[in-house]
């Protein structure tokens, strides 16, 4: 039988920042994926924040699939017709740590898989693991076939949002559909010139869009736009249990938001190359799942390690965060004794020093914070009214801004109070 | 297992494979009007694949070695490590460019010094034909060259004491031959579902190793013997086809009148009685 | 076991052959229609038209096989020959092509034609061309071999220039059978190749004739009833059966079909499949792929049913109904039906002769 110090469920931005982290410190590693090749299965709205990935390949930058360096950030709310759109233009959003960058996922996923493989990681790709191969209630491997199992001393969960495997480890209860949010993404093909001149970017700059109010039709949930090489990334997240009590359909909601005139300005002329849809869980760190168990770990979007607060959508960062924090558990756990339970808890304070709980928790009231409609639905329409009256020349005379505002809120039936205390709270997840 | 398997040697199964271009993508390059190679998905000849998965089923059964064997450029590699990746033990690959145009008589002479190369082979099973050239003709050219017994378009083997018996599909009905090993055997396309490659198979072929590149220097293939130049047959030219002109009487609507029409045209036609 | 004839000089190769095959004291229908070929090259040579026949107490068979038209035949008579085996088959053509010099010798590329030519062409080492459709001669002499290619969307035209004998195979159906002509004389020639037992290394321990359920094959029909993917389900067959039980016409599938399990592979035409070709055939949710072109493009009339006007097929169609295959194919069964009063079980396509 075959038979490694430890394997990797998945070769995404959490697994194979683990199996680099593992094969680095001497592990003999195997990295494996169920799509043909690296990303292909993988989902994403198309941005990826740095950070982690200057922690696990400080040289990163010299050959990373980047797309393009967002230097445009753009907040739009839109109402039936008419969009509100606050802009933050800094090149300085492109450098050091902070720089963010869109990528493509086929792309990014198996640039990062050469680097664990480079580094000593086996990788297997087209292996789908069904199963833990797990014995006298601890881990012993994998198994994909009665008589197909491999066997590891650790085993890293990072499937992704399906969470199989977690699930039947023990670590994670079902998600419960209010915690779900359901994500669709569109790639529309734009030349690049066509890109750059539209958006005002440079030859290696992007621009990133999130888009509130009538984006997600005033359901809980936004839409994003980011620009690539030459396509654009164009997608929604909208909370499941509004579209069930709507009963609406996530692609009557995006085929509506394509065709605001605030989104066609930026897409018209291009051509739809792909479309996929799927499951976001929607969970802060007071839902994270257990994320250890004898000879177990679970690391990225299989652990619940998202960010989406409505103006924010994090998840690849966490997701290399957690998978060197991983990495790094494993080895304390061996000088320990071994990969049992007690020794690998030391995961948790990885991730914390790693700065993926901190994070979280700092944005565990975004999900609540989320649940408050009036961010979706009232404000963005209040805002556009008041910038309606603000640019409608009419020859009526003109009202102060603090009357339109007070008036607006009254026409919205927001009680003053709630005005402020939704600014404060706003404030504080952010 | 059976009693023929308490020999010291667990018995040796090679496989011939062909790398093809996978049938759905076969496409002709309309200037050179040969086959588009380049850049077209690649896969296992499937009915390899269906004597593969007989070796690997014998496999299961029995102790046996399953080498799988193949003549071709160094790309033909990703088939033989999906051999191995769905289970074979080895791979072995006839590479030289001398080889390059062999039609089947250089290519089941040059594939027979390899199997003698190879040796202490018990069965030889090969597809009964490629989906590129479908000619069939070089299994029972192996056959021929290493005067062994063959069994051809069979669909069931098995090895019962020391001897093979296959299950033949001939025209009117199917036979049951029994051989003594070793012998040949070529396999009915369609006639079992390929194993998937495995996990374990998988770490075999990253961990290296597995698969053999010999030239035609290494096998002590006779130069002279093999090539475009050494071939019996050339193909002089390539024709587009140009069918008879049809009738192309197209109806659609509604199905009563349509189908009234068709039956018009075709009792006027006389294409069936009235 | 490979001799190097191939590179003797050429001259010293005459007269056409034909690898004979008889089942149940006939000639298979492969074999007669070989003869009718191997005759128009015979005499575009200038040769004699051989066939060859070897087996156990096969002299009527001979007979029979002059009447279509060859010379003469050699038979070859011994009891290890009785039934086909590729050892001893392939040391009898070897050495009667080693003692007679043939210049060409055609074979059926049926399942024992295929295996016997693959065997001897390696021990021969000479050229072999696999299911030809038409033969020429080219103004060297050579006989100019032409098979499908690429999966029937070309023709590709094989020639064998320094190796001698020049053989070929060709698939049932290709050719048309020449009359019989029982007053036909010809000679036969009795030959004897040495064989001993041990030549004899494969022993047949079973046969099982196919059942003949639905009545004929499609390689004998008139009308052949062909469905493919668009039936979405094994059991849909059975419409296609009522509609050639209508029409006196046997059922037959595509590769996809096939493969999907929901017909056994015997029914399959098309290139990995049989050539059929029917006064009539009728494709039934089959798109057509060039594969299965190479089955069927040889019917007379090309009848296709598909719900998609764009399917390939239509391109090649006599006639044709762009519609859903079960409104279509239920109704064609009643209006049949209507049209002969309820008793539409002979039904035939008109014969060939009275068109």
């Amino acid at each position: 039988m075959e038979r490694f110090d430890a394997i990797v469920v998945g070769a995404g931005p959490a697994g194979s920042a683990a199996a680099l982290t593992l094969a680095r410190k001497g592990f003999s590693t195997l990295l494996v994926e169920r799509g043909r090749s690296p990303g292909v299965k993988g989902m994403f709205g198309g941005r990826i924040y740095s950070w982690a990935l200057h922690d696990l390949l400080p040289d990163w930058a010299k050959d990373c699939p980047v797309e393009r360096y967002v230097v445009h950030e753009n907040m739009a709310f839109l109402a039936e017709d008419t969009a509100l759109t606050i802009s933050f233009d800094s090149p300085k959003l492109g450098e050091g740590r902070s720089a963010s960058f869109t990528a493509l996922r086929a792309k990014f996923d198996s640039w990062l898989a050469k680097k664990a493989q480079e580094a000593g990681a086996v990788l297997v790709t087209g292996i789908r693991v069904d199963g833990l191969w797990q014995e006298d209630g601890r881990i012993r491997g994998v198994l994909v076939a009665p008589n197909d199992r491999v066997a590891a001393d650790v085993v890293v969960i990072a499937e992704g949002a399906t969470s199989v495997l977690t699930r039947s480890a023990g670590l994670k209860a079902d998600l419960e559909p209010r915690e779900v949010s359901v994500g669709v993404k569109e790639t529309i093909e734009l030349p690049a010139e066509a890109i750059q001149e539209r958006f005002g970017l440079g030859d290696k700059e992007g621009a990133a869009f999130v888009f509130a109010g009538q984006a997600s039709l005033g359901l809980r949930g936004g839409g994003f736009l980011y620009t690539n090489q030459s396509t654009i990334s164009l997608g929604l997240v909208v909370s499941s249990e509004d579209l069930a009590r709507e009963k609406v359909e996530i692609q009557e909601v995006q085929t509506r938001f394509r065709m605001h005139p605030a989104v066609q300005r930026w897409i018209r002329g291009g051509k739809v190359t792909e479309y996929s849809a799927h499951l976001v869980p929607e969970l802060g760190a007071g839902m994270m799942p257990r994320l250890w168990g004898d000879g177990v770990l679970v690391a990225g979007d299989a652990a619940g390690f998202l960010i989406n607060n409505g103006y924010t959508f994090r998840g690849v960062d966490l997701a290399i965060a957690s998978g060197i924090a991983a990495g790094e558990a494993v080895e304390a756990a061996r000088a320990a004794g071994g990969p049992r339970a007690a020794n690998l808890q030391v995961y948790e304070k990885f991730l914390r020093s790693r700065n993926v709980l901190p994070d979280l928790e700092r944005f565990r009231r975004a999900p609540l914070y989320m649940k408050n409609e009036r961010l979706f639905d009232v404000y963005p329409r209040m805002l556009l009214e008041i910038a309606e009256r603000l640019y409608t020349v009419d020859g009526s005379g003109k009202e102060r801004l603090a009357d339109i505002v007070l008036r607006e809120a009254g026409a919205a039936e927001v009680p003053k109070w709630k005005l402020l205390l939704d600014l404060l709270q706003g404030a504080r997840s952010m | 297992m059976s009693p023929a398997d308490s020999n010291a040697r667990p018995l040796r199964i090679l496989v011939c494979i062909k790398q093809v271009p996978k049938a759905q993508e076969l496409q002709v390059d309309p200037v050179t009007q040969t086959l588009k190679r380049v850049g077209v998905p690649s896969e296992i000849n499937p009915p390899d694949a269906n004597a593969l998965e007989i070796a690997l089923t014998l496999k299961d059964r029995h102790a046996a070695e399953v080498v799988v064997l193949s003549m071709g450029p160094t790309s033909f590699d990703e088939s033989l490590e999906r051999a191995v990746a769905m289970g074979a033990d080895r791979a072995v690959l006839l590479t030289d460019r001398i080889l390059g145009g062999s039609d089947t008589v250089p290519t089941a002479y040059a594939l027979s010094e390899t199997i003698q190369k190879i040796g202490g082979y018990d069965l030889i099973l090969t597809g009964e034909e490629t989906t590129d050239a479908s000619t069939g003709h070089v299994g029972p050219g192996i056959a021929g060259h290493l005067d062994l017994p063959q069994i051809t378009y069979v669909s069931e083997v098995r090895i019962v004491d020391g001897t093979v018996r296959a299950r033949r599909t001939a025209e009117d009905g199917t036979e049951w031959w029994q051989t003594a090993m070793p012998s040949l055997c070529t396999v009915n396309f369609g006639c079992n579902k390929p194993r998937s490659p495995t996990l374990t198979g998988k770490i075999r072929v990253k961990r290296g190793g597995v698969i053999a590149h010999w030239s035609c220097a290494d096998v002590g293939i006779d130069p002279k013997k093999v090539g475009l130049l050494n071939s019996p047959t050339i193909v002089a030219k390539v024709d587009t086809i140009r069918l008879p002109p049809r009738a192309g009487h197209i109806f659609s609507g509604e199905p009563k009148e349509t189908v009234r029409a068709l039956l018009e045209a075709l009792i006027r036609d006389r294409v069936i009685a009235p | 076991m490979t001799d190097g004839h191939g590179l003797e000089d050429k001259s010293h190769f005459r007269g056409v052959w034909v690898f004979l095959e008889g089942r149940a004291g006939h000639l298979r229908d492969v074999s007669t229609q070989l003869i009718g070929e191997g005759r128009r090259l015979a005499d575009l040579r200038g040769t004699p038209l051989t066939g060859i026949l070897p087996g156990k107490g096969v002299d009527a068979l001979a007979e029979q096989a002059i009447g279509y038209g060859l010379d003469r035949v050699i038979v070859v008579d011994d009891p290890i020959l009785e039934i086909y085996r590729s050892r001893p088959y392939a040391q009898v053509m070897a050495q009667l092509i080693r003692r007679h010099k043939p210049e060409i010798v055609l074979f059926g590329a049926s399942k024992n034609g295929r295996d016997l030519g693959g065997r001897l062409h390696a021990i021969l080492e000479t050229g072999l061309a696999a299911d030809c459709v038409k033969f020429d001669i080219d103004a060297e002499g050579n006989l100019d071999m032409i098979r499908p290619s690429f999966g029937g969307k070309s023709l590709a035209h094989i020639l064998c220039k320094k190796h001698r004998p020049q053989m070929a195979s060709v698939r049932r159906n290709v050719f048309v059978a020449p009359p019989h002509n029982p007053e036909r004389r010809g000679e036969i020639v009795r030959e004897v190749v040495e064989l001993s037992p041990q030549d004899a290394d494969a022993t047949l321990l079973e046969f099982e004739e196919f059942t003949k359920e639905g009545g004929l094959r499609p390689e004998e029909a008139d009308i052949v009833v062909s469905g493919g993917y668009g039936l979405a389900d094994p059991k849909n067959f059975a419409l296609l059966q009522e509609l050639a039980d209508r029409l006196g016409g046997a059922i037959a599938a595509s590769r996809k079909a096939v493969d999907s399990g929901w017909v056994p592979k015997t029914l399959q035409v098309g290139q990995t499949g049989m050539t059929v070709r029917p006064k009539l055939y009728i494709a039934v949710g089959i798109s057509g792929a060039v594969q299965h072109l190479a089955g069927m493009q040889e019917a007379e009339k090309i009848l296709v049913i598909n719900i998609d006007p764009k399917a390939p097929l239509f391109e090649i169609a006599d006639y044709g109904i762009v519609g859903d295959l079960f409104e279509i194919v239920p109704e064609l069964v009643r209006q049949l039906d209507a049209l002969k009063g309820g008793d539409a079980s002979d039904r035939r396509a008109v014969p060939a002769e009275a068109r």
